[in-house]
C-alpha cells in the first residue's frame, strides 16, 4: 500500500521575475565552477588589453592634422589626425576638390531613399517614382555635363574618376536592385518544366558561383572590351557593374530557389483552379509567399554584396579603400599612419553593415508576427 | 489571357532582341577618324610616376608622357588641351590599348619583342632611354647590386622589371627573393616600410620615387648597376600605320627640333625669319609634311608652341633644376653624345 | 498539326527560341573575339603553357626557377591557394566551433565576447581586414636585424616569421601568406560560428529535456546527443563557408602572395592571352568547388536520418 504523506510539501519558489544584479551575476557569471573560471580568465584578458587599446586609441591619441606631432606619438598613440588631414580624399576619391559637394549631395539623397524604402510606411506607388527621380538625381549630380544635349550647368566628371564613398554606395545599391528582377526569373527558370530553360538556369548559376568574384571582375573588366564589336568601348563603371549584377543575382536566384522550394504544391494548384496562368500565379501567390520566408537570408546577400564592392579596388576603381590607398600611400608623411585611416574607414562599413543586420531582424520578427 | 496573345508577345520579344542586337554599332573606325570625331586624344598614362604622367592634388597633369601626348593632340586637333587622361595600373596597360579603351600608350613603357609581336601593339619612338636599377636604405651599406645576395626585392608585377629581375638574380646566382605587388603604391609602401631590402624598376622611376615618396630622399641610395635596356616610349594599337606614323613622326619632329634650335619661344619668329631649309620643312613654311600623315601643314608647328621641343621638355620635367635632378645622359642628342637620334623629316 | 494551345507545343517553342537566342549571342560574341584578336595580331591558343615563364615566384611549396614552364608557374600558384584554403578551413572549423558554443553558454560574459566577435568581424569586408592585417604585420614588426624572438626557435619580424630549427631546414613564413591566413581565418570562422549556433539551436528541445532526465552531464549531452543530430543542419551551410573560404583566398592578389589568380595575372601580362589565363583560373575554381560541394554531399548523405 502507497503511503502518502498527509502534510503538504512546501511550496517551491517562484521563478525569479525582478532579479537583483547580484542574482544575476551569481547566475549568469558563477553558476558553475567551470563559468566561474572561464570568467575570471576572460576577465583577466579583457583587463590586459582593453585599458592599453584605450590608451591608445583615445588617450595619448593625436587628433590634429599635423604629421610632425603623430610622428612623436607613433607607437603611443594614434594618429587620427590622418583621418583630419585626408578625409576628403578618403571620402570622395579623385573627384574634383572644388565640386565635392555634388558626390555629397547625391549620397545624401541616395541614402536617404534608401532608408525611407526600409519603412513599410512609403510602400506605395510614389516610393517607386522616387527611385527613378533619386537615380536620375544622382547621375546628373556626379556626372554633370550635357544629358540628351540638355546642359545641366555641372562641369563633366568622366566616371574614372568618381570614388569614395559616392562609388560604394550607388554600386552596391544598384546592382542589388538590379539583379533581383534578373534572380527571380533565373529561381523560376530553374523550377521550370522545360529542361532547356532549367538547364541553361543551372549551368549559369553553379558557374557564377563556382568562381570568386575576383575573376569576375578581372573578365568583365579585361575581357569584356574584347566580346563587344571593335571600337565600341565601354565605361570601365559599366563593365564592373554588370559584372556585379551577374554575380549577385546568381547568389539571391538561389536564395529565391529555397524560398520557392518551401511553397507547397497546392498553393500553385489552388491557383491555377481558379484559372490564373503561370506568370499571374507566380505574381499573385507564389512569389510574396516565397519571398517572405526568405527575407533574412536575402538581407544576409545584399550584405555581403556591400562588401564585396570593396573588391573592385583591385580592378583600379577608388571606391573606399583603394581612395584610402592613393591619399596616403602616396603621401610619405602620413604614409606611417595607414592603420588609423583603414579603422575609419572600417567604422563606416562596420555601421552600414551592422545597421542592415538589425534591419534585417526587425523584418524577421515584423514578418513572424504577422 | 489567350495562347494568341502570349504568341504574339513572343514574336514581338524576339524581334526586338534581333533588332538589338543588330543595331549595336560594329564601326573598325580608323584611330585618326575616331579623335577627330571625339575632338579628343584619349592617353593612357601612370598612376602616378612623378617626372612622367602624375596628377597634382588639382587634378592637374604633367610630365614627360603627359607632354608627347599633348604634342600628339595639339598636332592633330590643334589644341594641347584636348586631351582625356586614363591612369593606368601596370596590369591594365596592354589589354587597354587593345580594346580601345585609349587611343595612344604613353606610360614609360619599354619597347621589347614580345610586345611589339605578340601583344598586337606596336612601338612608335623612344622618348626615354633608360635602365633597370636598384633602390636600397642608406643604413643597409650595401655599395653594389652584386651584394644583394638571398635579399628580399620589391618588384611590381606585369613588368619587364620581374623578368630582367630574374634574369639578373640567376646570371649572378644570387637567389634573390622577389615580393610581387600587384600596385605601384603597395609596392612603395612595402618597400618604405621595409618589408623588402631593395627595390627595383626603371632608374628614372626610382629617382621620382626617392624624391617623392621618401621621407628623406637622403636616406636611399640608387645602386650604380643598371642591369637592363629599358627603351621607354609611347605605343600604339597594331592595324592602324596611320595613326602610328603621326605619334612617331610628332616624337621624332620634337627630338629634330631640338637638334635645329627651335625652341617654343622661338617658333614663330622662326617660322617668318628663319633661313634654315630644315627649319622651314619642320615648320611647315616651305613644304607641307602634314599632308602626307593626314594633318595639316602646321602640325609640328602647333606642336612645338604647345609643349617645346624635347630638351625643354626634358628639362622642364625630369631634368637638374626638378627634385628628380636627372642628367642628359643616353638622352642628350646623338650629336652631343647621346642616343637622340632623330630620323629627317623629309 | 502544331496547335499553340498545347502545352507541349508552347514550351518546345520557348526552348527552342531560347537556345536560338543563346547561341545567336555566344556566336556574336565569338565572332566579335576573334574579329578582335585577329585585327590586333593577338595570339591565341594554350600552347603557351608549355614555354618558360621568366619569372620567380615569391614563394612556393615547389622549387620553382625562371626557366619552368607557365604550366609548373600555374601548378604553383594553385599549389599556394590550396596550402592557405586548407589551413584556414581546417581552423576556422575549430574556432567558430568554439565560438558558436560560446555563443549558447551560460557565462553571460563568454556569450557577450562571442557575440561581439562575429558581428565585428561579419560586419567588416574581408579585403579590409586583410590589408589591416598586412599593415600590422610590416609597419609594426621590428627589422630583420632585430626580430623578436624566443630563444633561438622563433623569430618575428618584418620579414615573417622563422623558425629555423624546423625540420632541419628551417621555415619561413612571410608576412602575405601569414596575413591572408590569419585573416581568411578569422573572417570565415566567424561564418562558421553562426552556422554551428544555428544548428544546434535547431535541435528540438524536447531532446535536451530528455538528455536532462536521464542525467547526462552539459558536455556528455552535448557530445552525444545535440552535436550528432545539429551536424545534419550544420553541414551544407558548413560547405557553403568552406567554398567561400577557398574563393575568398583569391583576394591574395591584394597583398602580393602568389596564389593562382596573382600567377594567372603575371602570365596574362606577359603573354597577352587574357582569355586563355582567366579561363584557365575559372576552370579551376569551378573543379575545387565542385569536388568540395560533391564531397559533403557524401558525407550529408551518410549522416542523414536513416529512416526505417
Amino acid at each position: 500500500m502507497q503511503h502518502y504523506p498527509n502534510t503538504l510539501l512546501p511550496a517551491r519558489q517562484p521563478p525569479l521575475k525582478n532579479i537583483s544584479v547580484a542574482q544575476w551575476i551569481k547566475h549568469n557569471l558563477w553558476g558553475t565552477p567551470t563559468s566561474a573560471v572561464t570568467t575570471v580568465i576572460l576577465l583577466l584578458c579583457l583587463l590586459w588589453s582593453i585599458p592599453s587599446l584605450l590608451e591608445w586609441a583615445a588617450l595619448h591619441a593625436v587628433f590634429s592634422a599635423d604629421a610632425d606631432q603623430c610622428q612623436v606619438a607613433r607607437d603611443i598613440g594614434a594618429c587620427w589626425g590622418v583621418v583630419t588631414e585626408k578625409y576628403r580624399l578618403i571620402l570622395f576619391g579623385r573627384y574634383p576638390f572644388d565640386a565635392q559637394w555634388r558626390p555629397l549631395l547625391a549620397t545624401a539623397a541616395l541614402a536617404s531613399l534608401l532608408v525611407m524604402s526600409c519603412r513599410p510606411a512609403f510602400w506605395n506607388r510614389f516610393l517607386a517614382v522616387a527611385w527613378m527621380l533619386v537615380w536620375l538625381l544622382f547621375f546628373v549630380l556626379m556626372g554633370g555635363g550635357k544629358w540628351f544635349g540638355i546642359p545641366t550647368g555641372l562641369v563633366y566628371v568622366a566616371t574614372d574618376q568618381w570614388g569614395g564613398l559616392p562609388l560604394t554606395m550607388m554600386l552596391a545599391s544598384l546592382s542589388i536592385t538590379l539583379a533581383f528582377p534578373l534572380a527571380v526569373l533565373v529561381a523560376l527558370g530553374r523550377q521550370s518544366s522545360m529542361p532547356a530553360i532549367r538547364s541553361v538556369c543551372v549551368v549559369y548559376v553553379e558557374l557564377v558561383r563556382g568562381v570568386p568574384l575576383i575573376s569576375v571582375l578581372f573578365m568583365a573588366s579585361f575581357m569584356l572590351p574584347l566580346l563587344l564589336p571593335t571600337g565600341t568601348s565601354p565605361d570601365v563603371l559599366l563593365r564592373v557593374l554588370v559584372g556585379i549584377t551577374l554575380f549577385s543575382a546568381a547568389y539571391t536566384a538561389e536564395i529565391v530557389r529555397g524560398g520557392l522550394q518551401a511553397i507547397p504544391r497546392g498553393q500553385v494548384e489552388a491557383a491555377y483552379t481558379l484559372g490564373l496562368g503561370y506568370w499571374q500565379t507566380q505574381r499573385q501567390v507564389v512569389l510574396p509567399q516565397a519571398l517572405a520566408h526568405v527575407v533574412p537570408s536575402l538581407m544576409n546577400n545584399f550584405i555581403a554584396i556591400f562588401k564585396d564592392t570593396s573588391l573592385v579596388t583591385i580592378v583600379s576603381l577608388y571606391e573606399l579603400s583603394g581612395a584610402l590607398g592613393l591619399a596616403v600611400s602616396g603621401d610619405p608623411n602620413w604614409r606611417p599612419f595607414k592603420l588609423e585611416a583603414y579603422l575609419f574607414i572600417t567604422l563606416i562599413y562596420f555601421c552600414i553593415c551592422f545597421a542592415m543586420s538589425r534591419y534585417s531582424l526587425w523584418v524577421e520578427r515584423q514578418l513572424t508576427h504577422r | 489571357m489567350t495562347p494568341n496573345i502570349t504568341f504574339r508577345r513572343c514574336i514581338f520579344s524576339l524581334v526586338c532582341m534581333s533588332a538589338l542586337a543588330i543595331a549595336l554599332p560594329v564601326w573598325a573606325g580608323k584611330t585618326l577618324d575616331t579623335v577627330k570625331q571625339r575632338d579628343q586624344v584619349v592617353c593612357g598614362v601612370n598612376t602616378g610616376l612623378a617626372g612622367f604622367s602624375a596628377a597634382d592634388s588639382q587634378g592637374k597633369w604633367s610630365g614627360l608622357d603627359v607632354d608627347v601626348c599633348r604634342a600628339v593632340a595639339a598636332a592633330v586637333l590643334g589644341s594641347a588641351d584636348k586631351v582625356r587622361y586614363v591612369p593606368l595600373s601596370a596590369q591594365q596597360r596592354f589589354t587597354a590599348l587593345q580594346s580601345g579603351e585609349v587611343d595612344v600608350l604613353s606610360r614609360n613603357t619599354t619597347f621589347t619583342l614580345t610586345r611589339d609581336a605578340s601583344l598586337g601593339l606596336h612601338q612608335t619612338a623612344v622618348t626615354y632611354y633608360d635602365g633597370q636599377g636598384f633602390l636600397v636604405s642608406a643604413k643597409a651599406n650595401i655599395k653594389s647590386a652584386k651584394q644583394l645576395k638571398g635579399a628580399t626585392v620589391c618588384v611590381q608585377a606585369g613588368t619587364t622589371t620581374e623578368k630582367n629581375l630574374t634574369d639578373f638574380s640567376r646570371t649572378n646566382k644570387l637567389d634573390i627573393k622577389p615580393v610581387v605587388f600587384e600596385k605601384f603604391d603597395a609596392a612603395n609602401a612595402a618597400y618604405f616600410s621595409g618589408r623588402c631590402k631593395a627595390y627595383t624598376t626603371d632608374a628614372s622611376g626610382l629617382a621620382s620615387i626617392r624624391t617623392k615618396e621618401a621621407k628623406n630622399p637622403k636616406d636611399h641610395v640608387i645602386l650604380p648597376e643598371l642591369i637592363s635596356k629599358e627603351p621607354l616610349g609611347p605605343m600604339v594599337r597594331r592595324g592602324d600605320d596611320e595613326w602610328l606614323a603621326i605619334v612617331k613622326w610628332t616624337v621624332y619632329g620634337l627630338i629634330e627640333a631640338e637638334e635645329y634650335g627651335i625652341t617654343s619661344e622661338t617658333v614663330n619668329a622662326l617660322k617668318n625669319d628663319s633661313t634654315d631649309p630644315v627649319v622651314l620643312r619642320l615648320l611647315g613654311k616651305s613644304e607641307d609634311t602634314g599632308k602626307l600623315l593626314g594633318l595639316d601643314r602646321e602640325w609640328l608647328a602647333r606642336a612645338l608652341l604647345a609643349v617645346g621641343n624635347y630638351g625643354e621638355i626634358f628639362e622642364k620635367n625630369l631634368g637638374e633644376k626638378t627634385p628628380l635632378g636627372l642628367k642628359r645622359g643616353l638622352n642628350a642628342q646623338w650629336n652631343k653624345g647621346g642616343l637622340q637620334y632623330a630620323i629627317p623629316i623629309r | 498539326m502544331l496547335n499553340w494551345r498545347s502545352q507541349r507545343v508552347r514550351a518546345s517553342f520557348y526552348q527552342i527560341a531560347l537556345i536560338g537566342v543563346l547561341i545567336g549571342l555566344v556566336g556574336w560574341l565569338l565572332h566579335n573575339t576573334l574579329g578582335n584578336m585577329r585585327m590586333r595580331g593577338i595570339q591565341s591558343g594554350f600552347d603557351f603553357l608549355l614555354e618558360p615563364a621568366g619569372f620567380d615566384i615569391g614563394e612556393s611549396m615547389l622549387s620553382f626557377t625562371a626557366a619552368q614552364t607557365y604550366g609548373q608557374a600555374f601548378l604553383v600558384g594553385l599549389l599556394n591557394t590550396l596550402r592557405v584554403s586548407c589551413i584556414a578551413i581546417v581552423i576556422c572549423t575549430l574556432w567558430g566551433a568554439v565560438l558558436g558554443i560560446g555563443r549558447l553558454s551560460g557565462n553571460a560574459l563568454a556569450r557577450g565576447l562571442c557575440y561581439a566577435y562575429t558581428e565585428l568581424f561579419r560586419n567588416i569586408p574581408l579585403l579590409l581586414q586583410l590589408l589591416m592585417w598586412y599593415v600590422v604585420l610590416v609597419e609594426w614588426m621590428p627589422d630583420t636585424d632585430a626580430p623578436l624572438h624566443f630563444r633561438d626557435w622563433v623569430l618575428l619580424s618584418k620579414e615573417g616569421l622563422t623558425l629555423p630549427g624546423f625540420m632541419s631546414e628551417g621555415l619561413t613564413l612571410t608576412p602575405e601568406f601569414l596575413a591572408l591566413t590569419w585573416g581568411l581565418t578569422l573572417y570565415t570562422s566567424a561564418f562558421v560560428a553562426e552556422v554551428i549556433r544555428s544548428g544546434i539551436q535547431s535541435v528540438p528541445l524536447g531532446q535536451i529535456e530528455a538528455a536532462l532526465s536521464i542525467g547526462l552531464s552539459p558536455w556528455q549531452r552535448l557530445r552525444l546527443v545535440v552535436l550528432p543530430q545539429a551536424l545534419r543542419l550544420i553541414v551544407p551551410p558548413l560547405t557553403n563557408q568552406y567554398l567561400n573560404a577557398i574563393k575568398n583566398s583569391s583576394l591574395a592578389v591584394a597583398i602580393g602572395y602568389p596564389d593562382l589568380v596573382s600567377i594567372s595575372n603575371t602570365a596574362l601580362n606577359q603573354t597577352g592571352r587574357a582569355v586563355e589565363c582567366i579561363a584557365i583560373v575559372m576552370a579551376v575554381y569551378l573543379t575545387l568547388s565542385l569536388l568540395i560541394a560533391g564531397g559533403m554531399h557524401y558525407l550529408n548523405r551518410r549522416a542523414a536520418l536513416k529512416e526505417r
